[in-house]
């Protein structure tokens, strides 16, 4: 079986991740409960009269994957495969909207179209003119671990050599709306520095786009190896450890093998706890990042936490911003990433470095 | 040929029937399930036409023992309904023995209740239960746990028309490389007011039953349906000695690149996917003995696949017909439903009519299947082509 290898990599975020020579050099702290992206400047990637037609997710995820083309020196691939869990869900608003306010009539079709969850994934394959294989996971917080799978697979098997993977979702006004009034979303605003201790329900909902380009043929530009990764639909949090350690052994692995974990932790005191079971129990002496107080939550927000393995295994660094603990490891080789959301959809993902 | 994998079980509701029995002898009678809305809380209620599924959301619940403070989108009902009947009858007694998983796909989910209470979550909490089903995942994940599948792998495909046939393939795959020794695929949609409408404004939808292949065909009839399969490994086959009802042996996606919603004008897209699976399957376009086509009635889908046809198949395009006159386009289902009646076909070694055909389209000579047709069968070939592009084909063999 071959190896499989995130050569590239592309993120627009509620950071400033678009440029790949930083690594978080400055962070943007927000006060609110809904944090937006920072936006690049899409007009460099996309001419203006396609961007002002392109739904705020297909824009994000057009850009980022061509972030990711470039890096990777490539024009085309071998397949796309994207991870959202909402699609471009301000055009579902949309469409929705006119249906109620309209009584069903005077409707146009944009909306409609741009709402399919597949549309970014069939945008990117219009742009790039890639007839390959075309998938769209959308199965909340594991949508992009579903899509990392798939590719996985078709790497080792060496049935593709180029994969475009990406996790993209937006943020829509009355989704959040409704996501606040069943506290999923903190009723009161909170700066994001504090998000993580806060001791209250819900979360702060965010919105992103991560893409790579994986591979089983390594070039200089590497920046990790993805040895594997697993999926739960339901897990109690009685049987995680046990879990974990069967998925390492699985891999020739223990829990000393890990120089760096990182958690999905979104500040939700209800599910969080989930995380602390490994950062207070297997791996209290082992390094820990953490990322959603900078990204927000969103059903692809793990995609962050994937864009982050990639570049501390690249830059063998680890920006204060994400370090939850003071432990400090020399030579950080591999890095294990858990995430859940609401105590559902669990994943574990291994990266080496390379 | 090679081997592929085994599928031990079927579940299918649909406007034709609601299990694989129904389903069946419907397509043997020649029985339409399309007539004009009756249940959904429409304006276009009496005028445009659609394949429903009798019960009502309450009879649906009933039959899954569902209390009334449930969250079940129909979406999720049909999806449960179809996907036990699909386990009970590969003969799983206990569904964690294996390693299991859930590959579902859908592409409105539960925007049938998002559209009902958009505005009343806002202002009342009798209904927030539903917000929780927001996400396209919600009807998977109610249909694992209907299962009892649990700490497993469990996902959901959203590639509009194609999306079941990518469930199909994905759980395949999953099963050929053993990641799983067991996998439930296949996909839910129910109808909606957004998904109507929405086919509605792209001017698509036939004001009458819709006529796959026929020079005057006027669009398509939206439908809701539900179906399952059980893939199982070998080693389970032998371990269970357990039935095998027909194998898929081929699978290909492929994107057209060519239009976000519009099929390219020669169908490169679905020439791509049939080749790849024809590949993936280690067959010749001879070796297939029927073409059960996306064949969605609308004016530019019949014809790029059609063109397709002949791309793959030269002069010598085996029978074949779309069964979408008899369900409606049932969206993500659609690869699915049409995987159960591929695996009818197998059994019985009968073709079904491709309904309400009477003039064949002046670009080419192709002419489906009309009449049902009994004939030795051992592979057959289904599309599932969708918006973004994405064309999707398998091949199912005895």
């Amino acid at each position: 079986m071959e190896e499989v290898y995130i050569n590239s990599i592309g993120s627009i975020s509620a950071q400033k991740t678009f440029d790949n020579n930083d690594f978080l050099e400055e962070i943007t702290t927000y006060e609110d409960n809904i944090l937006p992206v920072i936006d690049p400047n899409y007009k460099e990637y996309i001419p203006p009269a396609a961007a002002r037609r392109m739904a705020k997710g297909i824009k994000m995820g057009v850009v980022a994957s061509k972030i990711a083309l470039e890096e990777a020196g490539l024009a085309n691939v071998d397949a796309i495969i994207t991870g959202t869990g909402m699609g471009c869900v301000r055009d579902s608003e949309k469409f929705v909207t006119a249906i109620l306010d309209n009584n069903e009539q005077f409707l146009t079709p944009t909306s409609f179209i741009q709402s399919t969850h597949n549309t970014v994934a069939g945008q990117i394959a219009l742009g790039i003119g890639c007839k390959g294989y075309n998938f769209t996971y959308v199965h909340s917080s594991v949508s992009f671990e579903s899509a990392l799978i798939d590719a996985i697979m078709q790497l080792q098997l060496r049935e593709a050599e180029n994969i475009l993977v990406g996790g993209v979702d937006e943020s829509g006004e009355h989704t959040n709306a409704i996501h606040k009034l069943i506290q999923y979303i903190k009723p009161e605003k909170i700066n994001t520095n504090k998000l993580l201790q806060s001791k209250t329900g819900g979360t702060v909902f965010g919105e992103g786009a991560n893409f790579f380009v994986l591979s089983n043929i390594k070039q200089d530009s590497s920046y990790a190896q993805v040895i594997d990764v697993k999926t739960f639909n339901t897990m109690a949090k009685s049987d995680l450890v046990s879990n974990l350690e069967a998925y390492l052994k699985g891999n020739n692995l223990s829990v000393a093998d890990i120089d760096v974990l990182i958690s999905g932790n979104n500040g939700d005191i209800d599910y969080d706890s989930y995380y602390a079971d490994l950062t207070n129990g297997p791996f209290k002496n082992t390094q820990q990042v953490v990322y959603k107080h900078l990204s927000g939550e969103f059903n692809t927000a793990s995609a962050f936490g994937f864009w982050l393995g990639a570049k501390i295994l690249k830059s063998q660094h680890i920006p204060k911003a994400i370090a939850l603990n003071a432990i400090k490891t020399k030579g950080l080789r591999i890095v294990l990433l858990y995430n859940q959301y609401r105590g559902k959809n669990h994943s574990f993902t291994l990266l080496r470095q390379c | 040929m090679s081997k592929g994998v085994a599928i031990t079980g079927m579940g299918i509701i649909s406007a034709i029937g609601n299990n694989v029995a129904e389903n069946y002898s419907s397509l043997l009678e020649g029985r339409t399930g399309i007539s004009h809305i009756s249940k959904i809380d429409t304006i276009h209620k009496g005028s445009i036409m659609v394949g429903e599924i009798e019960y009502t959301n309450e009879e649906l619940q009933a039959q899954l023992g569902l209390d009334s403070n449930n969250n079940y989108s129909r979406t999720a009902l049909l999806g449960a309904i179809a996907a036990k009947e699909a386990v009970a009858d590969a003969g799983i007694a206990n569904i964690r023995a294996y390693r299991t998983g859930l590959i579902s796909s859908t592409s409105v989910g539960g925007m049938d209740m998002t559209e009902k209470f958009y505005y009343d979550y806002l202002e009342s909490e009798d209904n927030r239960r539903y917000i929780e089903g927001h996400h396209a995942g919600d009807s998977t994940e109610k249909i694992a746990e209907q299962l009892g599948i649990d700490q497993s792998l469990v996902t959901t495909i959203s590639t509009a028309c194609s999306s079941a046939a990518n469930a199909i393939m994905f759980g395949a795959r999953l099963i050929k490389t053993g990641k799983l020794d067991r996998v439930i695929v296949g996909g839910a949609d129910c109808l909606s007011k957004f998904t109507i409408n929405g086919f509605n404004t792209l001017m698509i939808l036939s004001d009458t039953y819709n006529t796959p292949f026929d020079e005057n065909r006027k669009g398509l009839n939206l439908g809701e349906a539900a179906a399952y399969l059980v893939l199982e490994s070998e080693f389970l086959i032998k371990k269970e000695k357990k039935k095998v009802l027909g194998y898929v042996v081929g699978y290909g996606n492929a994107n057209d690149a060519y239009h976000q919603t519009a099929s390219s004008e020669n169908g490169d897209g679905a020439t791509l996917s049939m080749e790849k699976a024809l590949a993936v399957a280690g067959l010749e376009p001879k070796d297939i003995d029927y073409i059960n086509a996306h064949g969605t009635a609308t004016g530019n889908n019949d014809l790029s696949e059609g063109r397709a046809l002949i791309r793959v198949f030269g002069q010598e395009v085996p029978e074949f017909s779309s069964t979408k006159a008899y369900t409606g386009h049932t969206l993500a289902a659609a690869g699915a439903i049409e995987a159960v009646y591929a695996i009818l076909s197998l059994q019985n070694n009968i073709i079904y009519p491709n309904l309400n055909f009477k003039t064949p389209m002046k670009e080419f000579s192709l002419i489906p299947q009309t009449s049902l047709k009994e004939k030795a069968l051992n592979t057959v070939l289904s599309n599932s082509l969708g918006f973004g592009g994405n064309c999707s084909t398998l091949i199912f063999s005895k």
